[in-house]
C-alpha cells in the first residue's frame, strides 16, 4: 500500500507540472490585466511603465521560466490587483470555502442517505415517490436561482435568516469558523443548503438505486432469515455494500464543491475562495487564477487518493498493490 | 402568583429599558464592487477612492457635485502662473492624537506615487509637482509650466501622517497599523472580501456627521444586494440594477435617489484607417473607409433614437447626451444639444455621401463594464439597420474588449471599427475626456490615450493644449467649450447618453447622489 501511495504522489507532480504550463499559457492569451487596472486618466508612458512594472513586457516563455522557479521556491507570484502572494490570499479565504462544502457534504449524507434508502427499500410507496420527484428537481433547478429564491423566501418574506455574508467567526484550532456562533450558523445554513441540493439528490438516487440492488441479494435474505432486526439489515448489511458508488462520488464532489462553489459564493457574497476567483478572471489577475488552479489539482490528487483508500476500507475485496506487480 | 410574576415581568422590562443606552446609530452599506486595499495611494479605483475618503482627507476635497471644497487646506490660490500657495488647517489631530502639520503633506507627496506593487499609481496627480514647505501650516507648490488642474490633482491625494506611514506597506495599512488618518471615521476591522467597520472620529475638524459606525459590506451581484436590503440586512445600495428601479420605487419602505454622473457612454469610430477591418460593402467587397465622411458620420448620429435608449433599454435612468459632460460642469458648452432622431435625414445624408444602400458595419461593445451596455448596442444595431447601415452586433466581456479596442490590431493599433465605450471625468471637468479621447493621438506629450478611433483636429488639438495651461477659469472654460464645439460636430465621437446613478436605502434614509460615482456614508443622511 505504501509502494502504491508513493507511485501516485509521483505521478501527480507530473500532472502538476503540465498543468500549471497549461494554465500559465492559457490565461495569458486572454485580454490585457493593464487595460483593467490602469485609471482612465493614465497617459501612454504611465501605462508602459505598467507593463513593465508587471513583468508583461516580456516574452511569454521568459515570464513561465520565472514563474517556475519561484514556484519551486514556494512562491506562486504577487496578485496584480492585491499586490500580495497569491497563495496567501487563497490560504487567507480557504477556511471560509472548506466550511461551506463540509457543511454542505455533511448535509447530503444525512438527509441523501436515509432518503435514498427508504426510497430504496419501499420503491412503491407514495412518499418515495415524492422523494425521487423532488430529487429530480434538485438536480435540475440552477443553483443561482434557488439561492435567491431563497434568500428572496427566507430572507426578506419571512425574515427568519440572513440574506448573505458569513456572520460571527470564532477560532477553532487557530481558524476562524463560523458554525459554533448562533450569527454564524444562521449565515451558514441557506449557502450550505443551497451547495447541498445537487449533492443531496446526486445521493438519494445512488442510495436507492444501491439499496435496490442489494435488497434483493441472497445474503441480505439470509440476514432476514437468521432473524436479525430490520434495523441490523438495513445499517450493517444494506448500508455498508451500498456505500462503494455513494462515496466514490461525494469524494468527486468534494473537491468540485471546494473549487468551484463559485456561484453560491457570489449569491450569498460568502468571502471564499470561489468569489476570489471569479473576481480575479474578470480582472485578469493572472497570478491568482494560475495559483488556484494549481491548488485545485493538488486537491484532487489528495482526494482521489483517499478515496482510493476508503475503498479499501469498505470493500476488503479491493486491494491497493503497485500497478506493475 | 401569576399577578406576581407578571409583576415582575414588568419590572424586569423596565430595568432592562432604561439601562439600554440611547441607541448608537450605525450604517451598513452594500458596495458592488470590493475595494482592494486601505492604502490610500495603492490603487486610483473608483472603490478604494470612495471607501478610503472616510479614513483619510485630502488637502482639498470634492463635494458631491465634484466642486473643490477645502479639506486639510483652508485656503489655495495661485500667487504666479508656476506657484501656488495652500494655507493648511491648524489644530487637525491624526487619529493617534498627533498633530498634523505641513511635514505631512511633504512626505504623502513623496510616498503616493512609489508605492510597492501599485496597479494603478497616484504619480498620474503628483507629478510635476515640487512642494516647499514654508512654515508649519503653509506650503508652496510649483510646477515646470503653468497647469491651472492642479487643485484637481491637489484632491485626489489623501494625506498620511509620516510618523505612521514612513516605511510602512501596504500590508501595514490593511491591517490598520499604518491606516491612521484624520478622516471623519477610523478604522475598526478589515476582513477581506466580508466586511470593513469603522468607527466615528469624534475630535474631526468639521460636522462628524450623524452615523457613529459604519459596516461596508461587498455584495458583487445585483439581486443579492437588492435581497439584502429587502432583508433589511444592509441599509443602503449602490448601482441598484435598472431592472428592479420600477418596482422597488413602489415598496413603501425604501427610498431611492438618482443622479446624473460624470460618465458619457458614446460611440467611437475609426477616423484614420482607408481600409477599415470591421467595414465591409453590402456584397461583403472591401469598401474605403465611410467613416471619413463627416456626413457618414453625422449620418449614423441622427440614426441613433437616444430618448428610446433612454426610455426602454435604461428604464429611463440616463439622460440623452450631446456632449461629453452633462451641463453644470465646466468647460462644457452652452450651443451643444443632444442630436434629434431623423432616420430621413441620415438616409439623405448616405446618400450624398454615396452610400444609398448603406454598408455593412460591426459594432462592438463590452458586456459587464457600463449599465446595460449589451443591451444599448443591440438597440443601436438596429437602429443603424433601419437606415441601410447592415449592423452586427458583438460584445465581449471588458477583460477582452479593452485590450483589443485599445491594441488588438497589427503594431498595437485599436481593432474595431466602431465601438461603445465610457467615459467618466475624474478630474470632473472637460479637460479631462478632451485631452484623452479627442486629442489627437501623440505618445511623446501623453495626449490622446484613449483616442482609440485617433481622431485628428488640429485646431482641437490646439484649443485643449491652450486651454490646459491657462490659469484664468473664464479663458480656460471658453477654450474648453470651443473645443468641445469643433470635436463634435466633426462627429469625434457620437455621444449617446450620461448615466444616471440610483442608491436605494431603508426609509428613514436617503442618499445625495454623487457625480463621481462614490458611496459614502457622509452623503447619506435620515430624513
Amino acid at each position: 500500500m505504501s509502494v502504491f501511495i508513493i507511485r501516485r504522489l509521483l505521478q501527480s507532480l507530473g500532472v502538476i507540472f503540465v498543468m500549471s504550463m497549461i494554465v500559465f499559457f492559457g490565461v495569458n492569451v486572454v485580454g490585457n490585466p493593464v487595460d483593467i487596472l490602469a485609471s482612465d486618466d493614465m497617459t501612454q508612458e504611465q501605462i508602459q511603465a505598467f507593463v513593465a512594472r508587471l513583468g508583461l513586457d516580456r516574452p511569454i516563455y521568459e515570464q513561465y521560466w520565472y514563474f517556475v522557479l519561484n514556484a519551486l521556491r514556494g512562491d506562486l507570484g504577487n496578485s496584480f490587483v492585491f499586490a500580495e502572494p497569491a497563495l496567501k490570499l487563497i490560504l487567507q479565504r480557504l477556511p471560509a470555502t472548506l466550511e461551506l462544502a463540509l457543511a454542505s457534504m455533511f448535509l447530503s449524507v444525512v438527509i441523501g442517505i436515509p432518503l435514498g434508502i427508504y426510497a430504496g427499500l419501499r420503491p412503491e410507496a407514495r412518499s418515495s415517490k415524492v422523494i425521487m420527484a423532488s430529487s429530480i428537481l434538485g438536480f435540475s433547478l440552477p443553483t443561482f436561482w434557488v439561492g435567491l429564491m431563497f434568500i428572496m423566501v427566507f430572507a426578506v418574506m419571512l425574515g427568519w435568516l440572513p440574506s448573505t455574508g458569513r456572520g460571527d467567526t470564532t477560532e477553532l484550532l487557530g481558524i476562524q469558523v463560523s458554525f459554533l456562533t448562533w450569527d454564524g450558523l444562521q449565515h451558514l445554513l441557506l449557502p450550505a443548503i443551497n451547495l447541498a441540493l445537487f449533492k443531496m439528490s446526486l445521493v438519494i438516487r445512488l442510495a436507492r438505486a444501491g439499496t435496490r440492488e442489494v435488497a434483493l441479494q441472497d445474503y441480505v435474505k439470509f440476514a432476514r432469515a437468521k432473524g436479525l432486526s430490520a434495523r441490523r439489515v438495513v445499517l450493517v448489511h444494506i448500508m455498508k455494500n451500498i456505500m462503494i458508488p455513494v462515496v466514490t462520488v461525494l469524494g468527486l464532489e468534494l473537491g468540485g464543491v471546494i473549487a468551484f462553489s463559485v456561484v453560491t459564493e457570489t449569491v450569498f457574497a460568502w468571502p471564499g475562495i470561489g468569489k476570489l476567483l471569479i473576481d480575479s478572471i474578470q480582472l485578469l489577475d493572472r497570478p491568482v487564477v494560475v495559483a488556484y488552479l494549481i491548488i485545485t489539482v493538488l486537491m484532487f490528487i489528495l482526494i482521489n487518493l483517499v478515496v482510493d483508500i476508503l475503498y479499501s476500507v469498505l470493500d476488503p475485496r479491493v486491494r491497493l498493490k503497485d500497478v506493475k506487480s | 402568583m401569576k399577578r406576581m410574576l407578571s409583576l415582575a415581568g414588568a419590572m424586569l422590562a423596565a430595568v432592562i429599558l432604561t439601562a439600554l443606552p440611547a441607541r448608537a446609530k450605525e450604517l451598513t452599506i452594500g458596495l458592488a464592487s470590493e475595494p482592494t486595499s486601505m492604502d490610500p495611494h495603492f490603487h486610483n479605483l473608483g472603490p478604494n477612492n470612495s471607501l478610503l475618503s472616510h479614513l483619510f482627507d485630502g488637502l482639498i476635497d470634492q463635494d458631491e457635485n465634484q466642486q473643490l471644497v477645502p479639506g486639510l487646506a483652508v485656503s489655495w490660490k495661485a500667487l504666479d502662473d508656476l506657484t501656488w500657495e495652500f494655507k493648511l488647517r491648524q489644530g487637525v489631530k491624526w487619529h493617534d492624537g498627533s498633530p498634523f502639520t505641513a511635514d505631512d503633506v511633504i512626505f504623502t507627496f513623496e510616498r503616493a506615487p512609489n508605492v510597492e506593487g501599485s496597479p494603478g499609481s497616484f504619480g498620474l496627480y503628483t507629478k510635476g509637482k515640487t512642494l516647499v514647505k514654508v512654515d508649519d501650516f503653509t506650503i508652496h507648490m510649483k510646477t515646470a509650466e503653468p497647469w491651472p488642474l492642479l487643485p484637481q490633482d491637489v484632491s485626489s491625494i489623501m494625506i498620511i501622517s509620516r510618523k505612521n506611514g514612513e516605511g510602512a506597506t501596504t500590508a501595514d495599512y490593511n491591517s490598520g497599523k499604518a491606516a491612521i488618518g484624520t478622516g471623519r471615521y477610523k478604522y475598526a476591522e478589515y476582513v477581506p472580501g466580508d466586511r470593513i467597520v469603522m468607527e466615528r472620529n469624534e475630535g474631526w475638524w468639521g460636522n462628524k456627521g450623524e452615523w457613529t459606525k459604519l459596516t461596508f459590506k461587498p455584495i458583487k451581484s445585483s439581486p443579492s444586494r437588492v435581497a439584502a436590503l429587502l432583508a433589511g440586512d444592509v441599509d443602503l445600495i449602490e448601482q441598484t440594477p435598472t431592472v428592479d428601479i420600477e418596482r422597488l420605487k413602489k415598496d413603501p419602505n425604501l427610498n431611492l435617489s438618482e443622479g446624473i454622473s460624470n460618465r458619457v457612454i458614446y460611440l467611437h469610430m475609426d477616423h484614420w484607417r482607408d481600409d477599415s477591418p470591421f467595414i465591409k460593402g453590402k456584397d461583403g467587397s472591401s469598401i474605403k473607409n465611410p467613416l471619413k465622411d463627416h456626413r457618414v458620420r453625422l449620418a449614423l448620429s441622427k440614426a441613433i433614437n437616444r430618448p428610446a435608449i433612454v426610455s426602454r433599454v435604461m428604464e429611463d435612468v440616463a439622460v440623452p447626451a450631446g456632449q461629453l459632460l452633462p451641463p453644470g460642469f465646466f468647460g462644457v458648452s452652452e450651443n451643444l444639444k443632444p442630436l434629434e432622431y431623423d432616420p430621413e435625414g441620415a438616409k439623405k445624408l448616405l446618400a450624398d455621401a454615396g452610400y444609398p444602400d448603406g454598408f455593412k458595419l460591426t459594432l462592438h461593445g463590452p458586456n459587464d463594464r457600463y449599465i446595460n451596455d449589451a443591451k444599448i448596442a443591440e438597440a443601436i444595431g438596429q437602429m443603424l439597420s433601419r437606415i441601410g447601415v447592415q449592423t452586427e452586433v458583438v460584445t465581449m466581456p471588458r477583460s477582452v474588449f479593452f485590450n483589443r479596442a485599445s491594441r488588438g490590431g497589427p503594431d498595437g493599433t485599436p481593432e474595431f471599427s466602431f465601438f461603445l465605450v465610457g467615459w467618466g471625468s475624474g478630474t470632473g471637468e472637460a479637460s479631462s475626456p478632451l485631452r484623452s479621447l479627442l486629442h489627437s493621438y501623440d505618445k511623446e506629450r501623453g495626449f490622446g490615450a484613449a483616442n482609440r478611433g485617433r481622431y485628428s483636429n488640429p485646431e482641437v488639438d490646439k484649443l485643449i493644449e491652450e486651454a490646459v495651461v491657462t490659469i484664468d477659469d473664464a479663458k480656460r472654460g471658453a477654450a474648453l467649450a470651443r473645443a468641445t464645439d469643433l470635436a463634435i460636430g466633426d462627429v469625434g465621437i457620437i455621444p449617446l447618453h450620461y448615466q444616471v446613478n440610483v442608491w436605494a436605502s431603508k426609509k428613514g434614509i436617503k442618499y445625495r447622489a454623487r457625480t463621481d460615482e462614490a458611496t459614502t456614508a457622509f452623503s447619506a443622511y435620515s430624513e
